[in-house]
């Protein structure tokens, strides 16, 4: 029997919200991973804390609801611990890039092989509207009721200086894409980083500033790395400039799973080596 | 008793740990008991490092003031320890030391030449030259650096020979006929023993002076089937490992204080999303970076009441190797048959003590296997069954939805605010921490010794026990030493205190946390002796102490 892959929990994202295509997106991917007749009991989703962790709560599949910032230290234990599971991990900009920016350079270096999907609305959504490491300089947020004094990040070229394997960036409002973009991830060996322009409905609605700006990549050379961050920096989160969708880098590179054996062992086997070593002791 | 105390000094850098180990083990295959402290500032090279080992007819784990044999590599040595060696045997480095009268010397520098040895092995000749003043025969010599010399075993016996012959003899060492114990450090026995009680990860940042744990599971992962992982740092590690749990991998983590400030987010989220973890907290004096390699009891209460809110958590907090070995792999079980935070809480005297260690000395302590799903009814990770344990099943496991919550959470792991729904929650996480107090009693959590019908008693907690037992024993009084601290073992405490009138805490810190903490369970100290230098208590510190308070 086919497992429903929305669960019956009350929804409550606003109306409108980007997080609405997301989960979308990976409903889909999933019924197409049952219909190949590939097991959902291998897929955990791992999430931080925000709007778009609901996402634990709606989908019908194995989750981990971590907490702030957190979600690639649990997504890579989980990875290593069983090599064969599809870990996927959902986080927000504030998640991501504020508080949990160190593992996510860390999880770009490693090379961990599961895929990262970041809801980038560049607000603080569930705190009520902060600005995040993307909002652009001056956003005025509860916070910055003047206007924020820092640039934005630009974590395309941030995870293609960390080593990323597999750097793209999708717009909820392109949801086609959106979904090849998340589906190449994952088939992806290594960690695949999908940062996704999001509307936040509320507090950030970029709709009439993402639509005429946004392109989709076409003849970029994805194995050139020097292509992939000239190209991210064509738009840099702040001034005006057009906005490439799509796959800026991927290459293929060993793993840290796979660097990282586990050694399976009956208990009876260790508690024999366990007297050995004491044994030397002596 | 037969007792014996050596001090082996030098630079960082001259390999003094080692030396004080081959020292440990020439009198480990003489037949006796032996303990090894080491005490070494933070500095690669250098500075001022020593090793006391003690050896006895009895199991000792705490040293004396007074040496009887003093071997020094460096000035220093002498500078420091002379005082201790009244009456005592010495041997210098001519080299580098001023000798007093009273002091043999060998020259490092012209055995080392003679025999083309690199500058590392004026250890052995230390060494050789110590056993021939304490009229060790050269066998035992040869025989310990055979099994216990890392490399280069040849060359560091022919340096020892030759200093070996260039010393007369002057206090024999008696024999004993025991056939020599394994010698283990605190952090080997903890990483055994979590072995032993299933732990297949160790996931750590490295901190003195939990550090060497990390390093020792490491150099041996594949042998004894665990894998290691040193993220980039402490919050990481703790997540990571709630990440290897939830999938079903019996994890454990090692820090000191500093690392475990950052870990406890992550301490609260495994006690709301209930996995089961063992953490390792080895403390060093603080607060804040402190005395990164000296020693201190100063965590007690943190540990108890760290992470925001309230779910249950274990406590224990071992004396000496044979505790560690048992308590480590006993605090495994626990967190996975309740599914919670488990902490084997360490020191520095501890961590990086040597000790004799006896695998058959040791009960163990046995725990049911955590509860499985039975696949009868729908997978819910947080099912409220009678005792609060939800069954387990693990990610892949068919047809399980497995649904791992920081959130207040249904019981199928799904995020909910309703207020009954919370507040029903809530008591089933505690009722497991009421379960595992039931099932604690079962055993026995606090250790007494001494002399049973005393009417004065000492009150100590962790590295603290071998300086009490030695004072008590020399007093006639009481040892009262709980090992499991949280839950507290209330009763057993106060059955143990039975018939004391004068109850003295002794502790490593300045605010006498044992001793509040049982009070607000109803035993009053009387008096407190406490020390917050960073060092362990000397047996004859303590003794006068004791006197004093018991007076």
């Amino acid at each position: 029997m086919a497992r429903a892959l929305i669960t019956d929990t009350q929804n409550t994202w606003c109306p409108g919200c980007g997080n609405f295509s997301l989960q979308h997106t990976l409903k889909n991917i999933l019924a197409v991973r049952a219909k190949e007749g590939l097991s959902l009991d291998n897929v955990v989703l791992v999430t931080g804390i925000g709007c778009h962790a609901k996402i634990a709560d709606y989908l019908n599949i194995n989750s981990f609801y971590a907490i702030h910032g957190r979600t690639l230290p649990v997504a890579t234990g989980i990875k290593l611990a069983n090599p064969d599971l599809t870990v996927i991990c959902c986080a927000g900009d504030g998640d991501a890039y504020a508080e949990g920016l160190d593992h996510l350079i860390f999880a770009a270096k490693r090379n961990i092989d599961l895929t990262m999907i970041v809801h980038n609305n560049r607000v603080y959504g569930l705190t009520v509207g902060q600005y995040t490491p993307t909002s652009p300089l001056g956003f005025k947020g509860k916070s910055t009721p003047t206007g924020s004094a820092e640039y934005p990040f630009n974590p395309i070229e941030l995870m293609l200086a960390s080593g990323a394997t597999y750097v793209a960036r999708g717009y909820t409002k392109k949801m086609d894409l959106l979904q090849q973009l998340i589906q190449r991830g994952i088939a992806h060996k290594g960690f695949a980083f999908i940062d996704v322009l999001q509307i936040c409905a509320t507090f950030f609605n970029m709709t009439d500033y993402y639509n005429p700006r946004v392109y989709e990549l076409s003849g970029h050379d994805a194995a050139d790395l020097e292509a992939a961050c000239k190209k991210s920096r064509e738009w840099d989160y702040n001034r005006d400039a057009p906005i490439a969708l799509g796959v800026f880098y991927e290459r293929s590179f060993p793993t840290f799973d796979a660097k990282n054996p586990r050694y399976p062992l009956s208990l009876d086997e260790r508690r024999q080596r366990i007297r050995e070593l004491i044994e030397a002791r002596r | 008793m037969k007792d014996v105390s050596v001090i082996v000094g030098g630079k960082a850098g001259d390999g003094i740990n080692n030396a004080g180990l081959i020292v440990a083990h020439l009198f480990n295959h003489l037949g006796y008991f032996v303990y090894m402290d080491i005490d070494y500032p933070s500095l690669i090279r250098g500075g001022h490092n020593f090793a006391v080992v003690r050896a006895a007819e009895k199991p000792v784990t705490a040293l004396k003031k007074t040496l009887d044999y003093l071997i020094a590599l460096d000035q220093e040595t002498i500078r420091q320890h002379y005082d201790a060696c009244r009456n005592c045997v010495l041997i210098s480095n001519a080299d580098t030391v001023k000798p007093p009268q009273d002091s043999q010397v060998i020259s490092l520098k012209s055995i080392l030449a003679a025999e083309t040895a690199p500058a590392i092995t004026g250890n052995s000749a230390m060494i050789g030259a110590f056993t021939k003043a304490a009229g060790i025969p050269f066998e035992t010599v040869e025989e310990v650096f055979r099994k216990h010399m890392p490399k280069a075993v040849d060359q560091n016996i022919r340096v020892a020979r030759t200093a070996y012959d260039q010393i007369r003899l002057v206090r024999v060492v008696e024999q004993l006929a025991h056939p020599p114990r394994a010698v283990l450090s605190g952090n080997e026995a903890i990483g055994l023993g979590m072995a032993d009680g299933g732990v297949s990860a160790y996931i750590a940042y490295p901190m003195t002076p939990a550090s060497s744990l990390l390093h020792f599971l490491a150099e041996n992962a594949e042998r004894l089937g665990v894998t290691v992982v040193h993220p980039e740092n402490e919050i990481a590690v703790i997540l990571m490992a709630n990440g290897f749990s939830s999938a079903g991998i019996r994890t454990a983590i090692g820090t000191s204080g500093g690392g475990f400030c950052l870990m406890t987010e992550g301490l609260s989220l495994t006690g709301m999303a209930e996995l089961p973890l063992v953490l390792v907290i080895s403390q060093r004096t603080g607060p804040s970076t402190g005395l990164p390699t000296y020693t201190g009891q100063a965590d007690l209460r943190f540990v108890l009441h760290a992470g925001q809110g309230e779910f249950p958590r274990f406590v224990v907090a071992p004396s000496d190797a044979n505790e560690a070995y048992v308590w480590s792999a006993a605090a495994v079980r626990v967190a996975w048959k309740y599914q919670i935070p488990a902490f084997i809480l360490a020191d520095k005297t501890l961590s990086e003590g040597s000790y004799s260690f006896g695998l058959a000395d040791n009960e163990e302590i046995a725990m049911d296997e955590p509860a499985r799903w039975d696949r009868q009814t729908p997978y819910s990770r947080y099912r409220d069954t009678r005792d609060g344990i939800s069954p387990l099943a693990f990610y892949s496991e068919k047809d399980a939805v497995i649904k791992v919550n920081s959130y207040a959470h249904d019981e199928a792991g799904i995020t909910t605010e309703e207020a009954e729904l919370v507040a029903l929650m809530a008591r089933k996480r505690l009722h497991k921490g009421d379960l595992l107090a039931e099932e604690l009693d079962r055993y026995s959590v606090v250790n007494t010794r001494g002399t049973p019908d005393a009417s004065t008693a000492l009150l100590c907690w962790g590295s603290c026990r071998g300086p009490c037992e030695e004072v008590a024993s020399d007093l006639g009084l009481k040892v009262v030493q709980p090992l499991v601290l949280a839950p507290f073992p209330k009763k057993q405490i106060a059955t143990a205190c039975r018939g004391v009138d004068h109850l003295i805490a002794v502790e490593g810190n300045a605010t006498a946390q044992l001793s509040s903490l049982a009070a607000q369970h109803g035993i009053a100290a009387g008096s407190t002796i406490l020390k917050f230098d960073g060092r362990p208590f000397t047996v004859d510190e303590l003794l006068a102490k004791v006197k004093e308070a018991a007076a």
